[in-house]
């Protein structure tokens, strides 16, 4: 081969490498999304993928970027596969992210040791391992704003207040259907403990990912067994499969609760049945808010969306909207913190621990009413935040109750047990020595 | 001793206390094994034919159904969709027998195994680009597949029916028998039987090997679609699918890889005896016993009968 043509091959070869990977300018800060588009849990990841992909290209159309500074996004398609997601960060954190978002519990419990090295946050946002919220033991992991304990802790407490007290719980069966993997398995050890302290009873049903499709064997023991409530946690296409069976099997639906994961779609699979179905969320369903307005106009009606318009505004879309309202606010607080415009994983990090979104910020960012205030600090990288009931009237999703504050006695112990327990079974975790802001 | 109690006589005393949820455990297993013996039945199809073990039969239900509901999505009305998703079976097949299994003739069983693995995620990808990774709903009303629950009470206790799921029985079974009739009665069906024995006699007496091994793909397409129909009127249509489709493994390793009727009886022990296994078992050891308990059905029969229950025993002279 001449020179010649070995100098051509060279030329084309690096033109192509440029355009395949996102232009990492130097008034620009890198902001990777951990999405799954593809695979048995598409059908919850992708608007998840879209909502926060179309909030963050939003910024940059609007605003260019935050602070002044562009954001590039990449997307790693990780299929909800663990080993797919390690392989999205080693891929990705060469490139200096300022965040990474796993979207699954299962790819955050790896990460999270690598987080504190290679000095990069980790935003699990209300998923992941619940023990992280404690700040003090793990700075670099984020959950907010609540984590699945309190989640757990929110329904069991919703559902004693509809019997007329906790202690009226005492002698039911509540019955738990879960995805048989880490992220179903999370609240297991809270709803034992407060099964155990209320005198009420637990029956697990575990769903394992090659049967969220072929439930009949758990509602036929979910028959047997007669449950006076359900509770689900489950992902993907588990959910309308089991809002399905659920509805076949006649059991009463507006005894069937579940985590704040299910979308419209999920519940639109079980039919007129399905009226009656209930889920925990924290912000609203709609697209009537200015900055939501602001991502049609410039992100979806100028083609830059893969979402369906009709998609806009549904709650796995305003979900991952969320998401990239606390990885900007990250940004923009750090900014603010250092004074940097192009900043680092590092600033990021006190950036999250100093959020504040309180009424008059999420006013000024387009979000007034879209969702209760946040604060995060130091040691509290979570917020412990109340969220609310809501119920599918056959259409749509319904507000049903006002905020439910997680039952922090009995989430705090379990919690801060299990964050010791964690540091301990991992030998040689580093003790923090990043210091706090004053602010936070 | 307590355990004992808990294996070999608590599960039989909740039969007897309980013959309802009996019935229904049963007729919940009934309606598995006939869908995952529809589901086998494409696997025994191809494999008669060529002796090749199509992994992508799986995903071949996926696509099927998928193509079925996106074409309906898109205004086409749904019986015409239906005969469009038949027709896209058949082009697959025969771009399958063209690009795949023709270059590959003579190859070792192996090869064509691994091609279909490629076939597979081929699939995958293609079907995800195409139409997405969401989940869609299968069309119920406009195929007139019925919907609703007859409750019958019995033995002390009620019973629910779904209609979905008696349809799904019966139009499973007019599928296997017309199936049987086709490859037993008709010209073509002992041409495929030929070939099933041996390709090079079949070949000598001038029966096509490419022209059956289209028609196979395609009947196994058909018999997807179908599958693919029943499985996302229970359940939804998403990837997910393809997963249950491995359940067909089991079903063949116990029916054996070369019998209709096999496929048959093996899908109805697999499904009634995970049901059962999972139901009356599963609490025992937290539950998700279903999850292996076909394999380990399987397993046993096939320590006692590798060919399976109506596979053929080749006695090979050395």
């Amino acid at each position: 081969m001449s020179f010649r043509k070995f100098g051509l091959g060279l030329a084309v070869a690096t033109l192509l490498a440029g355009t395949a990977l996102p232009a990492l300018a130097q008034d620009s800060v890198y902001v990777p999304l951990f999405t799954y588009r593809t695979g048995p849990f598409a059908g919850s990841g992708t608007p998840i993928a879209d909502g926060m992909h179309d909030y963050l290209r939003m910024l940059n159309e609007r605003d260019g970027g935050i602070g002044g500074v562009k954001l590039v996004l990449e997307e790693c398609e990780t299929g909800y596969d663990t080993k797919k997601g390690v392989e999205c960060y080693e891929s990705v954190k060469g490139k200096n992210p300022v965040i990474v978002n796993p979207w699954s519990t299962g790819i955050t419990l790896p990460l999270i040791p690598r987080a504190s090295v290679d000095k990069i946050p980790i935003l699990s946002m209300a998923y992941g391992l619940s023990a992280s919220a404690r700040g003090d033991i793990f700075p670099w992991v984020f959950n907010p704003p609540a984590t699945y304990w309190d989640g757990m802790s929110m329904i069991v407490k919703y559902i004693g207040e509809k019997e007329g007290g906790l202690e009226k719980l005492k002698g039911k069966k509540i019955g738990f259907l879960h995805l048989d993997a880490a992220f179903g398995k999370e609240p297991i050890p809270l709803l034992q403990e407060m099964a155990k302290d209320i005198g009420f009873e637990v029956a697990l049903y575990p769903v394992a990912a090659q049967d969220m499709q072929n439930q009949s064997s758990q509602w036929l023991s979910v028959r047997r067994d007669r449950p006076d409530y359900m509770i689900m946690w489950g992902w993907g296409s588990m959910n309308g499969a089991a809002v399905k069976e659920a509805v076949r099997s006649g059991y009463p639906m507006d005894k069937f609760y579940s985590i704040w994961w299910p979308g419209e779609d999920d519940a639109r699979a079980g039919g007129a049945g399905a009226k009656g179905f209930k889920m925990l969320n924290w912000h609203a369903v709609g697209a009537n808010f200015p900055a939501i307005q602001d991502i049609q106009k410039h992100v979806v009606d100028k083609g830059l969306s893969k979402a369906p318009k009709d998609k806009v505004g549904e709650l796995l879309y305003n979900r991952g909207i969320y998401n990239s309202l606390l990885i900007a606010e990250g940004i923009a607080t750090a900014q603010k913190i250092t004074g940097k415009k192009v900043v680092t994983g590092e600033d990021v990090r006190r950036g999250m621990e100093n959020i504040k979104l309180d009424p008059a910020r999420l006013k000024a960012l387009g979000l007034e009413g879209f969702t209760d205030q946040l604060v995060l600090s130091c040691s509290d990288h979570n917020g412990h935040r109340a969220a609310f009931m809501q119920e599918w009237d056959g259409t749509k999703w319904v507000k049903i109750s006002n905020p439910i504050e997680p039952m922090t006695d009995r989430v705090r112990g379990q919690l801060e047990a299990a964050a010791k327990d964690y540091a301990e079974k991992n030998a040689g975790w580093p003790k923090r020595t990043e210091a706090c802001d004053k602010a936070s | 001793m307590d355990i004992l109690y808990k294996i070999l006589i608590e599960p039989f005393v909740f039969m007897g206390e309980a013959p309802d949820l009996l019935i229904q455990t049963l007729w919940e297993g009934l309606v598995s094994g006939v869908l995952y013996a529809l589901i086998a039945l494409g696997f025994v199809l191809i494999f008669k034919a060529s002796g090749v073990f199509n992994f992508a039969q799986g995903i071949m239900v996926v696509f099927a159904a998928l193509t079925l509901v996106g074409l309906y999505e898109k205004g086409v009305p749904a019986f015409l969709a239906l005969i469009l998703a038949a027709v896209t079976m058949l082009v697959l097949a025969v771009l399958v027998e063209r690009i795949v299994l023709r270059p590959l003739v003579n190859q070792p069983d192996i090869i064509l195994f691994m091609a279909t693995f490629g076939l597979t995620y081929f699939l995958i990808g293609f079907g995800e680009l195409i139409f997405g990774g969401n989940p869609k709903e299968m069309i119920t009303d406009a195929l007139f597949l019925p919907q609703g629950t007859t409750e019958l009470d019995m033995l002390g206790g009620r019973v629910r029916l779904q209609h979905l799921d008696i349809a799904a029985a019966v139009i499973a079974s007019i599928m296997i028998g017309l199936l049987a009739v086709f490859f037993s009665k008709t010209r073509i069906g002992r041409a495929l039987r030929a070939v099933a024995d041996s390709h090079k006699a079949a070949l000598s007496v001038g029966i096509s090997l490419n022209q059956i091994w289209v028609i196979v793909w395609f009947a196994a397409g058909i018999v997807a679609l179908v599958a693919g129909i029943m499985w996302g009127a229970r359940s939804g249509v998403s990837f997910s699918l393809q997963i249950i489709a491995l359940k067909a493994l089991p079903v063949l390793i116990l029916g054996g890889f070369t019998s209709i009727p096999g496929a048959i009886i093996g899908g109805l022990i697999i499904g009634v005896g995970e049901k059962i296994g999972e139901f009356y078992w599963g609490p025992l050891v937290g539950g998700g016993v279903e999850t292996w308990l076909a394999y380990v059905i399987a397993l046993i029969f096939l320590l006692y009968r590798p060919q399976g229950l109506f596979g053929e025993k080749i006695i090979e002279r050395i």
